[in-house]
Formats: C-alpha cells, sequence, structure tokens
C-alpha cells in the first residue's frame, strides 16, 4: 500500500525548497488576494442607493413638490436634474446620465383634491437590473404609502403592518455578505495556479520526464505536490480571515476552528483541480489558460454573486459540480449564521469527494502520460 | 548479432525483435541486440532514427508494440517498475533542478529511491569524491557550467548504485574538455563493472565504445566491436585499400578522384581526401596523375577505415537498399 504513494517525501521535500527559494512569488500569490480584498471589500457595495434621477414636474403645486421630497429622503433616488418637457428627460435617460425619469402630470394636485387617482409616470432604465428592481420596489413602495397615508389621513393605525427584521446580517453591510463568498474564490486562484504551474514547469524543463524513470509513482508525485500548497493555502486563508474580522470588521458568528478545518477539503479539491490542469497543459502558457476557465463559473454559478434558486432548472445541476458552491455555504454559514458541523458536513463531505475524483483523474491521466511520453 | 547463447548472468540488456509504432510510421523495426555487463555500449544513428525510442522502450516508459526485452534479467513489459529501481538514466537535456543546490539535488535522488540515511549519506561522499562535485555544494545547478551539470546528473543517476546507466547524449553541447573528462570518468566507472548504454552523434566518442551498435530508419544496421566492424566485407571489401590523399586543393583533388577508374568512392577530411581504391592501383601513378593536372600531393598513405567511413558505407548500402525496395 505505501508503494503508491512511492516518492511522496522527496517530492514533498523538493517542492518546499521550490517554494522557499522563489520568494517572490510567494510573496505575490500570497499578498495579490489580500490586495483583491481590500479592492473589493471597500469598492463593492450591494445596497443600491443615490440612483440618479431627473424630475419632469409638470405640476408644481404643494401635492407635487411634497411626492418628490418624499422620493429624495428615500436615500435611493438622488434628483440631478429638473427638466420641463418629455424630450429633455427621455434624452437624459437614452444618454446614460440618469437612470430613472419622473413625470409628474399638470393635474396631479387637482385629482388629489378632487379624491380621484392621480397618476405618476416613472421611466426606469433597464439595462441594469438590479437598480431597476430597487427603482421599481422603492418608487411603488413609496406610491402605495402616500395612497394609504391619504385615504387613512384620519386614523393611524395600519390594517397589517409587516415588521421585516434581518437575521445574521442586520446592517445590511455589503463586505458581511461579500467577502466570505470572495475567500472561497480567492483561494481557488491561488491554489489553482500555484499546483497547475508548478506541475507544467516540470514538464517545460523535461524534469518530469526524468522522474518518470525513477521510481516515484503518479500518487506519490501529485501528492507531495499538492500537500505543501495545501499549507500555502491554508495560510492564505488565515491571513484573510483576520483582514476580514480587523480590517472590515465582519464579526465571526460560528466556530473559527471548524472553518480551518472544513477549508481543508475545499483546498484539496481546488489543488486536484490544478493539478488535473496540469496533465492537459503542455505549457505555461496553456496553463495559465486553463486555470482561468474554473473561475468564472465558480463566480456566477456558485452563489456568490447570484443565488443560485434564479437559476434555470436546466443549469442547477452544474452549481453541485462546482467547489466553490459548497465552501461559500460553509464560509457563510459559519461567518454570519454561526452554523456547526451537524449543518455543514455535507457540504465537507461533497468536496472531499469532488477532490478525491479529480485527483484520481489526474492521476491516471499522468500514468498514462508515462506511457506515451 | 552474436549467435552463441550467452549465460544470462552476464547479459545487461537482451533485447529481442523490438517493433515500435507511433501510427502507421514503423519507429523502431525489428531491433534485436545484447549488451554485456560491464560494456560501454555505443548506439549511434542520426537524429530521428529511433534511439531515443529504443532507450525509452529499455526502460519502461514506451510500450512494446512488438518483441521483447530483458533489462538486467527483467522483462521490462512486465517489471517495468523494478528495472526502473536497477537503472539509472540521464536525458540528453538538463533535467535537475535548477533552482537547487548540487547536494539538494543530491539529497532528492537519495530520497527518490528511498536510500536509508546512512546509506545516503556514504553514497553521497563516493559520489561527491568521484565526480569532483566537493567544491560546488551549495551553488544552484543553474550556475553551474554544462559540464559540470552532467557531472551531477550523472551523481544524481548513479546515487542508488544501478549496475546499468542510460545516457541520452550526454555530451551534447559541453565543451570538448568537459566532454573528455566525462568519457574519463566513464571508463573509470566501468572498471568498477557497471555497464553503459550511450547515445552519441560524436564519432571520436564512438571509437572509445567497447560495443556499438548504429541505428538507420529504425533497423539496426551495424552490431559489433569498433575493430569488427571496421573489417566488415561492406566496408572493406575484398581487394580493396583505404587510402589517404594529403594536399592543399581538396576540392580539385576530390573532383579528380571521383573520374578515375579503380577509386571506387572519395570523400574529404579536412585537408586530405579518404579514398576506397582497387588494391591493384599504383599509388605513384596516381600521384603523377595528380600532379600532372595541377594538384600537389604532400603524402599518400593507407589507412584503417574509422567508424566515421564505417557508418557512412553502411549508410549508403542500406538507403540504396530502402530506395531499391521502395522502387
Amino acid at each position: 500500500m505505501r508503494d503508491i504513494f512511492r516518492g511522496f517525501g522527496a517530492i514533498f521535500y523538493k517542492e518546499v525548497l521550490h517554494v522557499r527559494r522563489d520568494a517572490g512569488t510567494l510573496f505575490f500569490s500570497l499578498t495579490m488576494p489580500l490586495l483583491q480584498i481590500f479592492l473589493l471589500g471597500f469598492g463593492i457595495d450591494t445596497n443600491i442607493r443615490h440612483i440618479n434621477t431627473v424630475v419632469y414636474n409638470a405640476d408644481g403645486r404643494r401635492e407635487s413638490r411634497e411626492l418628490i421630497d418624499r422620493l429624495t429622503n428615500s436615500d435611493t433616488f438622488h434628483v440631478i436634474r429638473y427638466v420641463q418637457n418629455d424630450r429633455d428627460m427621455n434624452d437624459l435617460i437614452v444618454a446614460g446620465k440618469v437612470r430613472v425619469g419622473v413625470k409628474i402630470p399638470v393635474d396631479y394636485s387637482d385629482r388629489l383634491l378632487h379624491k380621484m387617482s392621480a397618476q405618476v409616470l416613472v421611466l426606469i432604465d433597464g439595462s441594469d437590473s438590479s437598480v431597476a428592481g430597487q427603482a421599481i420596489n422603492v418608487t411603488t413602495a413609496i406610491g402605495l404609502d402616500e395612497s394609504l397615508r391619504r385615504v387613512l389621513a384620519d386614523r393611524n393605525l395600519m390594517a397589517v403592518d409587516m415588521r421585516p427584521k434581518l437575521l445574521f446580517n442586520p446592517d445590511s453591510r455589503s463586505p458581511n455578505f461579500f467577502l466570505p463568498g470572495l475567500t472561497a474564490i480567492m483561494l481557488l486562484n491561488v491554489t489553482t495556479f500555484l499546483t497547475a504551474f508548478s506541475i507544467v514547469r516540470e514538464k517545460e524543463r523535461g524534469t518530469l520526464e526524468q522522474l518518470f524513470v525513477t521510481p516515484v509513482r503518479p500518487f506519490g508525485l501529485l501528492l507531495g505536490k499538492l500537500l505543501p500548497y495545501l499549507g500555502i493555502g491554508f495560510f492564505e486563508l488565515c491571513l484573510i480571515l483576520f483582514v476580514m474580522r480587523f480590517v472590515f470588521l465582519v464579526p465571526i458568528h460560528g466556530s473559527v476552528l471548524l472553518l480551518a478545518i472544513l477549508s481543508l477539503p475545499y483546498l484539496f479539491a481546488a489543488l486536484s483541480l490544478g493539478i488535473l490542469i496540469s496533465s492537459k497543459a503542455a505549457s505555461q502558457a496553456e496553463a495559465m489558460q486553463l486555470a482561468f476557465l474554473p473561475i468564472l463559473p465558480s463566480v456566477f454559478f456558485s452563489g456568490y454573486i447570484f443565488p443560485r434558486e434564479t437559476m434555470p432548472a436546466i443549469l442547477h445541476p452544474i452549481s453541485y459540480l462546482i467547489p466553490a458552491t459548497y465552501f461559500i455555504n460553509i464560509t457563510r454559514g459559519i461567518i454570519l449564521r454561526g452554523a456547526g458541523i451537524e449543518h455543514l458536513w455535507t457540504d465537507g463531505l461533497a468536496l472531499v469527494a469532488i477532490g478525491s475524483f479529480l485527483l484520481i483523474v489526474a492521476a491516471r491521466r499522468f500514468q498514462n502520460k508515462v506511457i506515451s511520453a | 548479432m552474436s549467435t552463441t547463447p550467452q549465460p544470462v548472468s552476464d547479459v545487461a540488456i537482451s533485447a529481442e525483435h523490438l517493433v515500435r509504432r507511433f501510427g502507421k510510421v514503423t519507429a523502431v523495426d525489428d531491433v534485436s541486440f545484447q549488451v554485456q555487463k560491464g560494456e560501454i555500449f555505443g548506439f549511434l544513428g542520426p537524429n530521428g532514427s529511433g534511439k531515443t525510442t529504443v532507450i525509452k522502450m529499455l526502460t519502461g516508459l514506451l510500450p512494446l508494440s512488438g518483441g521483447s526485452a530483458q533489462v538486467e534479467g527483467l522483462d521490462v513489459r512486465t517489471h517495468a517498475e523494478e528495472v526502473r529501481e536497477r537503472i539509472g538514466y540521464m536525458s540528453q537535456k538538463f533535467s535537475l533542478y535548477d533552482d537547487l543546490t548540487v547536494a539538494e539535488n543530491l539529497q532528492f535522488y537519495g530520497r527518490i529511491y528511498s536510500l536509508p540515511a546512512d546509506r545516503l549519506k556514504r553514497r553521497s561522499a563516493e559520489i561527491i569524491e568521484l565526480n569532483g562535485l566537493g567544491p560546488y555544494l551549495n551553488r544552484l545547478a543553474a550556475q553551474l557550467s554544462g559540464g559540470w551539470k552532467q557531472r551531477l546528473a550523472l551523481g544524481c543517476a548513479m546515487l542508488h548504485e544501478p549496475k546499468l546507466l542510460f545516457l541520452d547524449e550526454p555530451t551534447a553541447g559541453i565543451d570538448p574538455v568537459a566532454r573528455r573528462q566525462l568519457w574519463d570518468l566513464l571508463f573509470e566507472l566501468s572498471g568498477h563493472g557497471i555497464t553503459f548504454f550511450v547515445t552519441t552523434h560524436y564519432m571520436d566518442e564512438a571509437e572509445r565504445c567497447s560495443h556499438v551498435a548504429y541505428i538507420h530508419y529504425g533497423k539496426i544496421i551495424a552490431d559489433g566491436t569498433p575493430n569488427s566492424l571496421r573489417e566488415l566485407p561492406d566496408v572493406q571489401p575484398r581487394g580493396t585499400l583505404r587510402i589517404e590523399i594529403t594536399t592543399t586543393e581538396v576540392t580539385r583533388a576530390l573532383r579528380f578522384a571521383r573520374q578515375v577508374p579503380g577509386i571506387r568512392s572519395a570523400t574529404i577530411f579536412g585537408q586530405s581526401i579518404h579514398a576506397l581504391i582497387e588494391d591493384h592501383f599504383d599509388l605513384h601513378d596516381l600521384r603523377e596523375q595528380l600532379l600532372k593536372n595541377g594538384i600537389a600531393v604532400a603524402e599518400i598513405r593507407p589507412l584503417a577505415a574509422s567508424l566515421e567511413d564505417v557508418f557512412v558505407e553502411l549508410t549508403y548500402k542500406h538507403q540504396a537498399l530502402l530506395e531499391a525496395r521502395r522502387a
């Protein structure tokens, strides 16, 4: 049994030396993700506010000005221009200067005074769906609120009072939502590249062929390559968690130890993916291209940005094949919801399964490569 | 090919009817040879003739399309792993780790072959002593010159005390002094009973081998000691003599020599012409004829065939044979 891992110790020893000698690459690969964490952590706010808005107030009386005040006070809209005709309003939207145009008709106040329904036209630029969605929600809510206020003018009691309460991230802070997911993407990035490159470099130099003439076995070779980078990935995780906790003040509700333990199967899967890539790529340039392939699906299909529930039923299974899906569930679970092993063991198990599968496929490919080298 | 069966224990490599096809191309075509223990076996041939392919088959890197091979008494088809334990291999490209030091490279190879710590220590010391690597132990392999890199590569390949070493063009691209030193080292090791399977382009290296084989288009067309090859009838036909004509005007002399009936072939070698002539030819007469044509001749003397002559003659013969078969 020991035999199928023949050469593991030797490869591990050598790989650690490579990493130590090439401190520049190590430093670079450790700091790049941190830099991106800083950039995205400070730069991205998923809460939509201050949408540029143009107002065409054809009425101009007190009621209409009240409505405009309510729009601006919502914090969602930021009125940058007042215009006096439809054409100017349309032009501003087409030019992309504003996302929303609000037109209050000339008879707005009259109709309200006569207890008739007054209409307000709201034009929304649909080219950004999240902005459009927010604009629709807020304008509808303001309309509803305004109507209720007039209907219930004398009574102060709402028939139904909805009291939504946000659990786990009460202030809707973006970093809390964003950074745990980003951690998964960054780790994937670093570890896949590092392992893929370390093997492809040996291909290019001819040292891999030399190794095949020795008694080293594929599993010994691959695990020896994998373990040092597992250590690097783990260290990277600790750095990211540190920055997340103490720079972005994201509270970690669950057990950090559990998070650390469950990161190992994720790193294992990501590293195995890197090894599989290296078995296909003949040059570092090719490895670079291939290593980019899993990044986009990991960003978009894993639930990192868009909820997986909105994916079409046919594509939904894809998200189960992506390691980041499970790890994002783990990080958000532990960090935000304080989930324990009883909630997350299936995710860990899935990662072990994916990692083992990838590694076995890669080892078989190397076995065949020995034959056709 | 020797017809008398050798006792198994004296044979390091025995290849029988090796065939390797890549798609429709037959890269190695019915190749048989034997290498005795302790020999320096020179495996020669032009680029792309199948040398490296044969090495890969013998080291278990490439499966055989046909035939069989025993290396150190083990069948490479069924015991590739064991074969790899017993052999050392050094490829034409430097294939150690540039960013590791000499000592670290040795350490790495020791671990690959699972040498126990005390044995690794002893072997490292021996190799460092033998290959003169002592002053360079803490230098990165990248900083070594070509010759020292090859010494290190050889050292790593023999750390586990293999009895058989495959060297694929070990001297390609290194300077003449380093080349000579490497060969001196090979002789010394060969004296300790190690068998070498060496491929090379250099004819002077071939001359130093105790046994050579020449492969051309996947076929072995010569196999024997350098001296036995020189006397092959194809190389030195009955009733012919090989001579060297030294002259300052080699190109004109060559043009002239090729017109003279009785001169079978002529080739330029530096400041002289090597010619194969019928032995009834009068050398004085030849000198007169050359002078009459305004070609001053310094010396004409008989010459033993060099291995280069041997391979040139055999290649022409084999090429003619291939073309005749194709026609």
